[in-house]
């Protein structure tokens, strides 16, 4: 058969057993890739989409034009952010092996993803997080214990024991109810944005969604309709390499890269090392100033690595190179940016494990208190008759009837 | 009082919701500049200007996500779906989504959008013009369901819609724009002119979601019908000179059990009508209620009387169209069988 009828299947360059490979990720030394006034034509941010920017070079320091100059106490507040966030993902795993919880999906690795992009928003900016973005709701201050109990689908359950454990919310926080289907609040999050200029708010709205899912049409209309209206909107790709077992290159095809999405559509697209606090910060606030002065939408690609399975129903060990997450050429946000802070003299080893303890007491504490509104296996449980509740603002009358025959099932 | 066709009535609703709440706002293929391709938001966009009413790309899914997504921020959205034949690609945001947003937030985001769209036949729209998708939402949890088979109806139900706090696929059938049809296409079409549902009040009222109406008295057999199948059955019962009962559902979500029962246990027989194909269709559900409600007050088996288990042909749209003699040969056999 001639080469050219046989159809090209994207492939990893490394399965297990293989020595990691990621020749195929485009670096840029720290500080090399210019910085282009927020309020720059598209034409001439056009290059950020395939260069990569990066502030933290390999000795830890801050370099170059993207450095957005945070004082201490700032990164001191992100680093520990990200140190909770990594924390309560471990304890949770733990919980879920000792069957608590039913299900859990970690963002190890990726905690600058969600953290640095946070931080670098307005508390009245609106999130539309994937579920992989737990350090939203530490930054936004959920409390500990309320996330928890989401988890646990227990008595105090955010969701009334209605969403998988991760699909958080907060309406007072401005998070955004996470769906399991995947990028459908990446268009909605336009909507939002839309609507904020409508009613002359000048709040942004901010989506994440996986490098995997940005090949759902909702992304596309998203795109579109965020160029059309210039919506003020930042809209965040989360390229970790993986969608559960199937590499990047299967949603990425011959693109250049998903950054590159942005300037087809007429936005800027800025792809950037997702394991760089510094780096995803001044990428948004970038981002973030050009929106606020009516030019619209950016695209972000954060190029990270999910060091951890897709969820606790993986086993990556299956597909990929056990070896990979060392290999991983960015790096891990957390240590950088604690090397980065060392490096300041404005942090250390005693201060960080200080911090380490304090934070695994607070998330082992909170832990204990959340199992006291029930779990999985012990109660109380909460009321499965108010399962019929939420459906419409009213309940109908047929509800009501099913309402009724469940509680004279239940006796 | 105004005479509107349900057009005028459809515009004049979006009129005087846009008039009471500024967070009331129109989206959708057409309906700016242009006025919509079947001119339901003419006028609007001049009116209320475009940060309110406004064009939309061609992108179904777009259009609801987006719509979603400003009634989370506070907006009231009328979003237009072109033909119901176009809503498939938005599917995932109405169902997973749209539905689903006050439920899995436990009430903390709502979504109050109403997505309008002409449905049905009788216009030459071919398979993919023709349409009416009510069952394949009315599966859905956590969406209401409108189709009005008149101007004054309209008007009412769709303020009721966007004032609603739960999200409406409010259902137009396109060939009731202009006037009423009895399912007779060699006839010459008749206006809403004098028609006593053509009489529209100009200002703000509504007509509530969820109640039925009986549109005919009658004590020998029930109709239970709804958009242009009321005409249809209406026009059957005088020809057969049948005493019968006519009920317009109105609401698909929220149904009105307590209307449908209390007339079939009055007439004891029961045929229900509509025009969108017959199996799994929303019949199935009235069949199955006024069976489970009624079954000790039934003298006869319940007929359904539907459009065929086909796509919508073209070429054979009148022989397809459920139309006066399908009805009346339904109507004679539950009333023949005892």
């Amino acid at each position: 058969m001639s080469p050219v009828s046989r159809l090209h299947v994207p492939h990893p360059p490394a399965r297990p057993g293989d020595t990691p490979d990621f020749s195929y990720v485009r670096l840029c030394p720290a500080g090399s890739v210019k910085r282009p006034d927020p309020t720059a034509a598209v034409p001439e941010t056009e290059f950020l989409s395939r260069e990569l920017v990066r502030v933290l070079d390999d000795s830890h320091k801050a370099q170059g034009p993207w450095n957005p100059g945070l004082d201490a106490d700032t990164l001191r507040a992100g680093l520990r952010n990200m140190q909770l966030t990594r924390i309560y993902d471990e304890r949770m795993l733990r919980a879920h092996r000792q069957g608590r919880i039913s299900f859990y999906m970690q963002s190890t690795g990726e905690e600058a993803v969600a953290t640095a992009a946070g931080m670098a928003l307005d508390p009245k900016d609106m999130l539309f997080p994937s579920y992989r973005c737990q350090g939203l709701h530490f930054l936004r201050g959920v409390r500990t214990v309320k996330l928890m109990c989401q988890l646990l689908s227990n008595t105090q359950d955010m969701c009334k024991g209605r969403q998988l454990p991760v699909l958080y919310h907060s309406a007072e926080k401005r998070l955004f109810s996470i769906s399991g289907n995947l990028a459908t609040q990446v268009p909605q999050a336009v909507g939002w944005a839309m609507a904020a200029t409508i009613k002359g708010e000048p709040h942004l709205a901010a989506a994440w969604t996986g490098e995997g899912s940005t090949a759902e049409g909702d992304v596309h209309h998203a795109f579109v309709f965020a160029s059309a209206y210039r919506a003020p909107v930042i809209l965040n790709i989360v390229n970790n390499q993986w969608a559960i077992s199937t590499f990047q290159g299967i949603a990425a095809g011959d693109s250049p890269s998903f950054a590159a999405r942005g300037p087809a559509f007429g936005m800027p697209g800025i792809r950037v090392d997702g394991n760089d606090f510094l780096a995803v910060y001044a990428v948004t606030r970038w981002a973030a100033e050009r929106a606020r002065k009516g030019l619209g939408a950016t695209v972000v690609e954060l190029v990270t690595y999910r060091a951890g399975a897709h969820s606790t129903s993986d086993d990556p060990s299956r597909y990929r190179p056990k070896a990979e997450a060392s290999a991983w050429p960015l790096g891990d946000p957390l240590q950088r940016l604690k090397q980065h802070l060392i490096g300041l003299k404005e942090w250390s080893e005693e201060r960080h494990q200080a911090l380490h303890k304090e934070l695994t007491t607070h998330v082992n504490d909170a832990w204990k208190e959340a199992c006291e509104f029930g779990t999985l296996s012990e109660p109380p449980r909460p009321d499965p008759l108010t399962m019929f509740e939420d459906v419409f603002a009213q309940m109908p009358q047929h509800l009501q009837r099913q309402q009724a025959q469940l509680a004279k099932e239940l006796g | 009082m105004a005479q509107m066709n349900m057009i005028q009535a459809l515009n004049s609703a979006m009129d005087v919701a846009m008039g009471r709440d500024p967070a009331v706002v129109v989206l959708g293929e057409d309906v700016g500049f242009f006025g919509g391709v079947f001119r339901v938001t003419d006028g609007l966009q001049k009116k209320y200007g475009e940060q309110r009413v406004f064009d939309t790309p061609i992108a179904e899914g777009g259009i609801v996500a987006a719509a979603i997504g400003m009634a989370v921020n506070g907006l009231k959205p009328v979003a237009e779906i072109q033909f119901a034949d176009y809503v498939y690609p938005a599917y995932d945001q109405i169902v997973s989504e749209l539905a689903r947003i006050r439920y899995r937030s436990a009430g903390e985001f709502t979504a109050p959008v109403t997505v309008r769209m002409p449905c049905g036949g009788g216009i030459r729209g071919g398979q993919t013009h023709s349409q009416s998708p009510e069952a394949v939402f009315a599966h859905v949890c956590g969406i209401k369901i409108v189709m009005p088979s008149n101007p004054h109806d309209a008007k009412g139900l769709l303020i009721a819609a966007i004032e609603d706090p739960d999200p409406v696929i409010f259902l137009e059938p396109k060939r009731l724009y202009n006037g009423p049809f009895d399912g007779d296409p060699h006839k010459p079409a008749v206006s809403w002119n004098g028609h006593p549902q053509g009489e529209v009040p100009e200002d703000h009222y509504s007509v509530p979601l969820g109640k039925a109406q009986i549109v005919r008295s009658g004590h020998a057999v029930t109709i239970v019908t709804y958009g242009t199948l009321v005409h249809v059955a209406l026009a059957a019962a005088e020809k057969l000179g049948l005493d019968a009962e006519v009920i317009d559902l109105r609401s698909i979500v929220p149904l009105d059990v307590e209307t449908v029962v209390a007339s079939v246990k009055k007439t004891g027989r029961c045929v229900i009508a509509h025009e969108a194909t017959r199996f799994a269709g929303f019949g199935a559900e009235l069949s199955a209620t006024v069976q489970e409600e009624c079954f000790w007050h039934l003298e006869a088996p319940i007929a359904r009387v539907a459009g065929w288990d086909t796509p919508y042909p073209l070429a054979f749209e009148w022989e397809y169209f459920p139309g006066q003699a399908r009805l009346a040969a339904a109507l004679k056999a539950v009333m023949e069988s005892r």
